[in-house]
Formats: C-alpha cells, structure tokens, sequence
C-alpha cells in the first residue's frame, strides 16, 4: 500500500519512509539536521504516556516529536 | 542540574568565553559533538576537571575550558555546548558554531557516539567544511561493543580523510591513542584532502562563482568554500562574526557583492530559492553521511536495541509511565528522610558538644561575654545548625539524584511530562530545567537554554523556583518532619514524611503549570512551538564514582556556599537580638514590625525577617529563625532531639504555622544569585521582577488563604 499518511498517523511498531517534509521554519531545518531526509527510514516507537509526543527511531538514535510536526512530515509505508 | 564549582552560584552567570592560555605555546582545542555523546567526560578524563556529566542533551549549555599536556604540547581544551549541526539554529548552536569558526581554535576533536554514527557524522561532515584541523574520536566504543554494533575505524578514516580513534571515555586508558592522535593532527599539514560535501551541479557552480572574490578577502582566516556557501545562504548573526573576524564589511566589497549577485541569479534563473539552498546542503550532506557509513557499521544483532526499547515500553508506557516517575520521586525522598535523619541527629549532638567546650574553653581564657556571644552563639551556633540539618540529606539526595541522572531517565521525565506542558502551551524540555532546578535554581535558568523558543524559554526562567532547590529541601524536610510525624521515627513515618514531601514537590510542579498556563494566555501569548528531543540509550551509572563525585563536587561545595553566607547571617542576627534600640532589641523591633503582616499569611515577624535575610542563600532560613527565638529567650540544650519541636511550639508556632512556612518556602523570592542569574538571562530587570513577583504573590495568596481558613474552622 502505497498511501501518503502524516508521521503522526503511524503506529508503535511500524515503520515507514520519508517523502516530503512540508513543516516550515526552524522545526525543518531541526527535522533535517537529524537525518530526516527524503526516502530516510524512520520506526514509530512509541508514545508518550499523554499520547503525544510520539518516539521514532531516525537513524540510530530515539527521536521524540510532537504530532503537531509530526502530522507534517509525509511518510510512505 | 551541573552542580560544581562553576555551575552554581555567581559561576552560572555566563561571562562569554575567554580563552586563558597559560602560555603563549598553548594549543587551542576545541571538543564538539552532538549532545549526549560524551563530550564532558573526555574533556574531564583529559582535563581532570570536574565538568558536571550526566546521561540527557543539552547538559552542557556554556563553554568550559581545561588544559591538558601531552609529550609535545600543552593544550587548552574548550567543551563547547552540543549541536547537531553548525547551522546555528539555536543559541548553543550558535556558540558553537562561532567558536569552531571563529574561535582560536586550532584543531577540533569532533566526538562521535558509535552507537548511532551516521547522525554524528552529519557534523562531522560540517565541521571538515569549515577548518582543516580534524580529528574525529568515535566514544561509547564499550557501548557500542555490547550492541553488537561493528565499526570499521581505519575504513572509516580513510573515507573521512582525517584521523579517528575509537575511545571509551569512562576508561581514561583508553584515551591515549586520542591524545597521540590530536598531536599528530597540530603536527602535520592542513587536512586538504579531507571528505568534502560535493553540492549538486547548480550549487558547485554557484559556489564556484563566489570562491575567487571571497578567498582574496578571507586571507586564509575563514575556509572560503565554506563562506561562500554560507554567503548564499544568507545569514545575519553569522554576516556580523563573519566582519567583526575579517575587521570589513565583506558585503559591502564590491567584488564580492557583484559575485554574489550573479551567483544568485544564477541560481535562481534554475529555480532554486534560497530556502531550497539550505535544504539541499542539508541532504547532501545527510547522504553523504550515509554512504560513508555504509560498510563502517555493521549491526551484528538485528535486536541491538531491545533492552533500552523494554525499558521504555515500562518508563513511558500509558499506565506505568506517571505511577513510576511519582515512585521513583518518593523512593529518593523516603531514601532521603530515612537515611538523613540518624546522622543528623549524631552531627547535632557532635557539633553542639563542641559548642559548649568552646563555650568552657572561652570562658577559661577569660573571654569577655560578647565576644563568646558573637563567635560561639553567634556565628558557630548558625553555622552547626546549618551543616547539621543541610549535610546528611544532601549527602544522599545527590548522589540518588545523579544515578537517575547518568542512567538517561531525565530525559524520559521530559518526554512524559511534554503533553502537559503542550497544554500549557510550554515546552516539555522545561521538566529537565525544572529538575536542575533541584540542584539549584539559578542553574536551571541557565539551563532553559535548551529551550529554542525564546517565549518558552522564558517561561521556564520564570518558574523555575517552583522546585524547592537544595537550599529550600532541608528546611521543608526539618519542618515536616518535627510537626507532622513525632519524633519516635519508624517506617510508617518516614514513609508519610515522603508522600508529605511528595505532595510538597507535586505542588511545585502543579504552581509550575499553572503559572505557565497563566503567562501564555497573558503577557506571554503564543503557540507552543516545535519540539524534538533525543531519548538517550539508557547506561548503567558507574555507581561508585557518582557517589564520590556527587559528595565532593555537590555537597561539599553546596555546603561551603551555606557556610559562607551562614557564618555572617549568624554574626548579623547575634548582633540585632543584642543591639537595643530603647527597650527592646533591635531584633525584637525589626520582627515586630513585620509581625502583623506576617500574621496575615500564617508567619510570624522572625520568621519572615528569617526569609528576607535568607535572601542571599535560602538555605540560612530556619537556623536564622531559630536563632532569633533562642536570642530572645533562655539557651536551651538544642542537641537533645525533640527540643527544636519545642523551641518552636514555645514561640506559638502551630501545624498552621508549619504548613504556611512550608508553603512560603516553597513559594517565595528566589534567592539572590537567582535573580542575577535570571537578570543575566533574560537581559531585562523586568522579566527579572516578574520572576521575583510570580512565587511571591502566589505563596502569600496560599498562605493567606490557609492562616484564614484555619482561623474561621479551629
């Protein structure tokens, strides 16, 4: 299933693959001094104990991001 | 919290860096690296400072600097904040960025973390941009080892064209080949064949366009590639170093400006804007991170992670995330209590012996009474009282504290606690500046520097001392335990007096929402920002060196700092109970004056009296009070447990009178080194009053309302 979603829309387990990055300003520039570039690998792995922020695995390290920015950065899985 | 010598007190106020060579021969090194990789603890294992270390980013938020000699050269090594890149996104970025750049710095040691290297070699890649002078040391090499984690260290060098050397920083042996290593690179030539980021065709030759002009400027100062790109990617704070380092106005050269002005409408002309620009060096650089990394690392064990995934599902799970935090918070205050109480007691009845053979021994030498007053009752008394009640809960607080802290939990504290401070339009990261704020508050202001956004940041600043500090939790323990468990201790008391003082905390923590919730609807209106934080892998602590670490470097110097503020209060306080003004004693009228207000929140005059002059440390609170008390009335044996309970009952304190001072020192003025600290910060008196006015009203409020409360019921 070749379907776009939000980061945010994956599940703890899952993994999926970056296609676009559509948030703006200094929260993009942070996304891709972490690696987060088109077709990067990155895990869901899980939530916080109020659901958000979420952790994904980005290139070897654990990443928390709120589904805020999240939701901006469209994955394909 | 970085609790040593230069992180709390007046060594938080952020002097900027000024680099002391001790000799003209001295060798400037920088040591950068992504956050948590490491750094502080191959600075300290070189320097053999103190630098505080512990498992969470953005721990290190100021430069540090040591020396080090080697055979060949004696070095000043500059600990320079964590970043993930040299892009200067936010103000730690900043300062590292400038250093490398612009900083005497004529090497830079880059400090890997193996376990995950592709990410670190993305700074790396920078950082050969921008000075010839590489040397790379892959850390956490123990780490990695245990993971199963294989990395290929000569193959690694060779595509970097710099040298790396693996190290296991814990293991100071293993820092040899670094240091052999670094004298190599001072040493030998310029690494002009080092990696370079190879942009796309359009950038290289924009690029190219700019080089000429811009190296005729640079004078070999700054790297010219790198300016140049960074011309196209134009930036103001870096224009302003980049002149203030040349002593010209670059731009306004008419060579360069005419190359920059045909680069950009070349680029342009392809369709690509400036915002693209940066975004395509960021991805060639992150590519080219990877392809180095292929066949470097190999991960022998697809589950390599799995311990520090199980230990999350349990940390930060639904259901077990907050019982376990609130567990672990009473486990250490209970640990806390308990453990604090027996020695406590012991070095009372020690040091209060110890007064009275003073007392003999002033008394042989025919001293005259005032002289004995002022040193013994006065200055000793405070300062025995100080240490007694201060010394053994810090002793275990600390290195308690320090354990979580060097296991990477903190970290997950701001993960847990991030959805609420969303709520409040705040940052998550605020519950790591609120647990420096434990160790000390002026630290934990300084540490809101983790915080990119500056309204959040200042949010933070602004609440921080609702966390009692080290100074405060003595005297909110004492208290506790005199009024509300009896003196008999036991387990079932010393577990109540945790809960209490866990509630106490939780208060705090509640005030700390509330009031930031209060800012961001008002003076400080605006969304919650972006927020991305890295979650450490977890690391057992190297138990024996915390304890004696945290003794030595925390304790003791927290305890000196009470000492040194204490011993004059005590001579102060002596001489106002003893200078009269008409009828009664200086004290008795400066209390008395106070005394109807004081009443109106639940205090009494001393004990306010006690709070303002507790101004510059807070920790001089209740042995000032108690002094006061005992000034005014006959000298008892204080070294006999159950007597304090007395003096105070004796002075109409009531369990009012303790919950309201408990509260008031939870919630009052920060102390003064905070204040200055927020000043410094901040860069306005202002939001510094502010930050005074918020815990005052809100402790006096509560205050007011309790003392109300129970003169209306009982």
């Amino acid at each position: 299933m070749n379907r776009m979603h939000g980061l945010n829309e994956i599940s703890p387990g899952q993994k999926a693959k970056v296609k676009e990055i559509r948030s703006r300003g200094s929260i993009r520039r942070r996304l891709l001094d972490i690696g987060l570039i088109e077709n990067t690998e990155v895990e869901c792995i899980g939530r916080s104990p109020g659901g958000d922020p979420s952790a994904f695995l980005i290139r070897g390290a654990v990443i928390a991001i709120r589904s805020e920015d999240s939701k901006n950065i469209l994955v394909e899985c | 919290m970085g609790l040593t010598k230069g992180s709390v007190g007046t060594g938080t106020v952020d002097n900027g860096l000024e680099i002391r060579k001790r000799s003209e021969s001295d060798r400037v090194v920088a040591i950068a690296g992504n956050p948590n990789v490491g750094k502080s603890t191959v600075f300290n294992a070189l320097t053999g400072l103190n630098q505080h270390t512990g498992n969470w980013p953005g721990k290190t938020v100021t430069n540090a600097q040591g020396y080090h000699e080697t055979r060949r050269h004696s070095y000043v090594l500059v600990d320079i904040p964590g970043t993930y890149s040299l892009m200067a996104h936010s103000a730690e970025e900043e300062v590292a960025r400038n250093f490398i750049c612009f900083g005497e710095a004529e090497a830079v040691i880059v400090v890997c973390d193996a376990t995950c290297l592709e990410r670190n070699l993305n700074l790396v890649l920078q950082t050969i941009e921008l000075t010839d002078r590489v040397l790379v040391c892959v850390n956490l090499m123990d780490e990695a080892k245990r993971k199963q984690i294989k990395i290929d260290l000569p193959l690694l060098s060779r595509r970097l064209g710099v040298p790396v050397v693996g190290t296991t920083a814990r293991k100071k042996r293993s820092l040899a080949a670094l240091t052999a290593a670094l004298d190599e690179v001072i040493d030998g030539a310029p690494q002009e064949s080092a990696c370079q980021v190879v942009y796309s065709g359009a950038v290289e030759e924009a690029i190219g366009m700019l080089l000429p002009a811009v190296r005729e400027k640079t004078h070999g100062k700054i790297n010219a590639r790198w300016l140049s790109l960074k011309l196209l990617d134009y930036d103001d704070a870096l224009m302003e170093e980049v002149n203030a380092c040349l002593g010209c106005d670059l731009l306004s050269d008419a060579d360069v400006s005419a190359a920059l002005q045909r680069a950009r409408d070349f680029l342009s002309g392809l369709g690509i804007h400036p915002d693209d620009l940066k975004e395509k060096i960021v991805s060639h650089t992150v590519k080219k991170a990877e392809e180095i990394c292929r066949g470097v690392v190999q991960y022998e064990k697809s589950g390599y992670d799995a311990r520090d995934r199980r230990l999350d599902r349990i940390l930060t799970s639904r259901f077990t995330g907050y019982p376990i935090m609130l567990l672990l918070l009473a486990c250490i205050f209970w640990l806390t209590i308990t453990g604090a109480n027996y020695p406590s007691q012991l070095l009372s009845k020690g040091l209060f012996w110890i007064q009275d053979r003073l007392t003999e021994w002033f008394q042989m030498l025919g001293a005259p009474e005032w002289l004995h007053g002022m040193l013994v009752l006065g200055v000793y008394r405070v300062l025995a009282w100080v240490v007694s009640v201060m010394l053994p809960p810090m002793a275990i607080f600390f290195p308690l504290f320090t354990l979580l802290e060097d296991s990477g939990y903190l970290p997950r504290i701001a993960y847990n606690l991030d959805r609420p401070f969303q709520r409040c339009h705040a940052c998550g990261k605020q519950a790591l500046t609120m647990c420096m704020g434990f160790g000390c508050n002026a630290a934990g202001v300084v540490g809101c520097r983790i915080i990119d956004s500056p309204r959040e940041r200042l949010i933070a600043m602004l609440t921080n001392s609702f966390v009692p500090c080290n100074g405060r939790f003595p005297t909110i323990i004492t208290i506790l335990s005199l009024f509300f468990l009896g003196s008999t201790g036991g387990m079932v008391n010393s577990v109540l007096s945790a809960l209490f003082l866990t509630c106490v905390i939780l208060l705090g923590v509640f005030m700390t929402f509330a009031v930031s919730k209060l800012l961001s609807r008002t003076i400080l209106k605006g969304v919650p920002s972006s927020f991305t934080l890295e979650l450490p892998s977890y690391r057992m602590p190297q138990i024996g060196r915390v304890i004696v670490r945290s003794i030595c470097d925390r304790t003791l110097f927290v305890l000196g700092r009470a000492a040194a503020v204490a011993a004059p209060a005590g001579l102060i306080i002596w001489l106002m109970a003893n200078v009269q003004v008409g009828e009664l004693s200086l004290l008795s009228r400066c209390a008395g004056f106070l005394d109807p207000f004081a009443r109106c929140i639940g205090l009494d005059g001393v004990l306010l009296m006690a709070f303002l002059l507790g101004f510059p440390a807070n920790e001089i609170v209740v042995p000032i009070a108690l002094m006061a008390y005992l000034a005014e009335g006959s000298i008892v044996d204080i070294a006999n447990p159950g007597v304090l309970r007395q003096i105070l009952t004796d002075n109409g304190w009531t369990w009012v009178t303790a919950v309201c001072v408990i509260l008031f020192s939870l919630m009052h003025w920060p102390c003064s080194t905070t204040l200055w600290t927020i000043r410094k910060e901040s860069g306005s008196w202002r939001w510094t009053a502010l930050a005074a006015v918020l815990p005052t009203a809100a402790g006096m409020l509560l205050c007011f309302l309790i003392a109300a409360a129970a003169n209306l019921f009982c």
